[in-house]
């Protein structure tokens, strides 16, 4: 017997297929059968047989599934921090129903072993979708290549030393060159290391008036820029990560401009908070790239909404306590933001009328979906039925103790925001029920 | 005015009358340094810890006597090296300080925020000795003393700060100082010892030792780590000193006859200063020294007694 689940009466945006209003969307099997007009009354015979779930979502917002591809899962090799079981349930916690994550495990996701070992995992104990990243180099130490063409057979649907930066430019334009074939992206974590020197937070007035080690904007920017010139010299297809910097919008926004393949991503953390925050000396505003000035976050919310930049990750990066408290230039880099990043955005950015909310829905869905050929991301019919409700007047306390994460690392701890994700369904399956 | 604040960790914090407060503190204790037997009674029964997680003579010697001329009970804590190194993370070992219930500790560190971190842990007083680049409050408000007694008052007056700027705590905290108390500042050193952006927290910034120092009431000394040239800032020692060093050739040339030349210490004679300028007779630096004992003891007891009153 098939089994039918209908979203009734809510507002659903698939900016994919250019939907936006008052629709049911019926999900048989797992998958979504159709996206139709609500007439505010039961579906009739064939379209709702017996024992369909209805769910009332009237007054929500239902969107596809969102995508995060910047991810840490950190397992294999730091299940202290994190776990595929707790990183995606952290996920689903926040709205997400597929995430790609990150290479720098231990041992390092650059051979076959890793990706088959991170997708069973994903198979037995997560609640959402993993896609693996493969690592550009072995051990990502910036010397030898890894073995792609395997690793993006095995799965992996990009590959990027993310944590670190691939100095020897060369290295890098191989890279791009090899995985040509493969449609896989080449994610840059761009920082020059030489130029950052270390440097624990963002190189600025607040920097200057704290003492601490300080790492320039141009350390990112020249390296947007190298990346860019090496992914028009080959026809790669180059995604910028956490582009933080008024100047590397720039840069990406000139090199779109004139037809190179370099798209790029932007966290939440970058749109709303500064070097401000650094004040508290609290290091869960510690993370590379750092918070930075006032005009590069007005820079990066303007290209999220010009298209400039293509797509919103989070970077979550979890940490022990032991790791984040006491001496902030001591602490480690990175902050957790599954659980946080939809309501801080719908709070901060859709709320004062920054970002349209349709917008935000494409930058989490569709468009992160198309950068790495994610299936997902629209509610097409035929596609698996991945679906996040959001309720815009929902009041949530960012309460670090109640994350499925098994890390504490939040620059929101204690943020009163209104909107959340309330309901996260994957493949047809509720993983997270409605909260409220 | 009463002092309120639970800890003395920037001279950003405050206000010009907390300032004034410290100062006028101070200049009422620095008597004890000349009587017959050094002890006061004010700080009977209380404990003041130094955590010292960086190497510091003048500044740890100058809390300990002041606590000991107190009266108080005074334990130093000396972790060699940084707190990583010793096995115990810098916050397990603040929480078992306080489990010995002090009611100052005074805190110097390598990292910047230190101070912070352990205010925001302890329910006791921490006083800031010194926190990485950012803040060294006991030392600005010594500087302060040594300025008032020579000039008697701090409106007006002309401050120029040599050297570097960008790794220099005394500098962030005589800064924020000075402009409080209206007086007006100039950094000055090469530019890659000048942080990015100092201009806006309100001070002029020249690139020329002969311009920096004309006209002004106070010339401040800075140390030059050695370690600024392996991370490639100047070229060398001989360089800098020959641009950078303050000699009485400069000074007769450049400076107002009424000068005063501060140092922070330690002096790398022959480097930023002459040796001839370090001991003649513009040269202020020792009594800066003994005004550290007042300024500390001050500290100690407005925070130790503000407590007090508290209870």
């Amino acid at each position: 017997m098939k089994s039918t689940t209908i979203l009734k009466g809510g507002r659903v945006i698939d900016p994919a297929n250019g939907v936006d209003g008052v629709h049911d969307v019926v999900i048989v099997d797992g998958r979504i059968e159709r996206v139709g007009a609500s007439k505010g009354e039961a579906p009739k015979g064939a379209e709702a047989p017996k024992g369909a779930e209805v769910i009332d979502v009237a007054g929500k917002i239902v969107c596809p599934g969102f995508i995060d591809i910047h991810v840490h899962l950190r397992e294999p090799g730091f299940e202290y921090k994190e776990t595929v079981a707790s990183g995606t349930r952290a996920a689903a916690a926040g709205g997400f129903t597929a995430v790609a994550c990150m290479a720098n495990t231990q041992p390092v996701n650059d051979n076959r072993s890793i990706t088959d070992y991170i997708l069973a995992k994903a198979r037995s104990e997560g609640v959402v979708h993993v896609y693996p990243i493969g690592a550009v180099s072995r051990g990502l130490e910036g010397k030898v290549l890894s073995e792609m063409a395997e690793l993006a057979e095995a799965g992996c649907v990009a590959f990027s030393d993310d944590g670190r930066c691939v100095m020897d430019a060369n290295l890098y334009r191989r890279a791009m060159e090899y995985t040509l074939p493969f449609g896989t992206p080449v994610i840059s974590h761009a920082e020059d290391c030489t130029l950052a020197h270390g440097g624990s937070m963002h190189e600025g007035v607040v920097s200057t008036e704290l003492g601490i080690p300080a790492q320039p904007a141009a350390a990112e920017d020249v390296m947007v820029a190298r990346d860019i010139l090496l992914a028009e010299m080959t026809g790669a297809h180059v995604h910028i990560a956490h582009l933080s910097t008024a100047t590397a919008v720039r840069l990406v926004r000139e090199a779109k401009a004139r037809g190179v393949r370099v798209t790029a991503e932007v966290t939440p953390h970058h749109l709303v908070l500064t070097d401000e925050a650094v004040r508290s000396f609290d290091s869960n505003t510690k993370m590379n790239p750092p918070l930075r000035g006032k005009r590069d976050a007005e820079a990066v919310l303007e290209g999220l909404v010009d298209g400039t930049i293509d797509c919103i990750a989070t970077d979550h990066a979890p940490h022990a306590t032991s790791e984040k408290e006491g001496e902030f230039d001591h602490a480690a880099f990175g902050v957790v933001g599954l659980e946080t990043a939809v309501s801080v955005l719908l709070d901060k950015l859709v709320r004062p009328g920054s970002v349209a909310l349709p917008t935000l829905v494409a930058r989490l869905s569709a468009d992160p979906a198309r950068l790495l050929n994610l299936p997902g991301g629209s509610l097409t019919p035929g596609a698996a039925a991945d679906v996040t409700v959001l309720d815009l007047d929902a009041r949530v306390k960012v309460d670090p103790r109640q994350f499925k994460s098994k890390s504490r690392n939040t620059p929101f701890a204690g943020w009163e925001l209104v909107g959340a994700p309330v309901m996260t369904i994957v493949g047809g399956t509720v993983v997270t029920p409605w909260q409220q | 005015m009463a002092w309120t604040r639970k800890d003395l960790l920037t001279m950003r914090d405050l206000d010009a009358a907390e300032i004034t407060l410290l100062v006028d503190t101070a200049a009422s204790l620095e008597e004890i340094a000349s009587r017959e037997i050094k002890k006061v009674p004010a700080l009977r029964g209380k404990t003041v810890v130094n955590l010292f997680y960086e190497n510091s003579t003048r500044t740890r010697t100058s809390f300990e006597i002041a606590g000991k001329w107190l009266s108080a009970d005074v334990i130093n804590f000396s972790a060699s090296g940084s707190s990583a190194a010793k096995g115990e993370s810098f916050i397990d070992t603040a929480k078992n300080i306080e489990a010995m219930s002090p009611d100052v500790v005074v805190v110097r560190h390598s990292s910047a925020g230190a101070s912070e971190i352990l205010a925001r842990q302890m329910r006791c007083s921490i006083v800031n000795a010194g926190d990485g680049c950012h803040e060294h409050p006991t030392q600005a408000l010594l500087d302060l003393l040594t300025i008032r007694e020579k000039k008697g008052h701090f409106e007006g007056l002309q401050a120029a700060i040599v050297g570097d700027i960008a790794h220099s705590r005394v500098a962030r905290s005589n800064i924020h100082a000075m402009r409080k108390l209206g007086m007006t500042v100039t950094v000055a050193g090469p530019p890659t010892l000048i942080p990015p952006f100092v201009g806006e927290l309100g001070v002029k910034v020249s690139h020329r030792l002969e311009d920096a120092i004309r006209d002004v009431d106070v010339i401040m000394m800075l140390r030059l780590q050695q370690e600024r040239m392996t991370g490639g800032l100047i070229p060398s020692l001989r360089e800098y000193s020959r641009y950078w060093g303050l000699t009485l050739d400069r000074l007769a040339a450049h400076a107002r006859p009424d000068v005063l030349i501060m140092h922070p210490g330690p002096v790398n004679r022959g480097v930023e200063l002459s040796p001839e300028v370090a001991d003649g007779p513009y040269s202020v630096i020792l009594e800066q020294v003994s005004k550290g004992v007042a300024v500390r003891m001050a500290v100690l007891v407005l925070l130790a007694g503000s407590k007090a009153a508290q209870a």
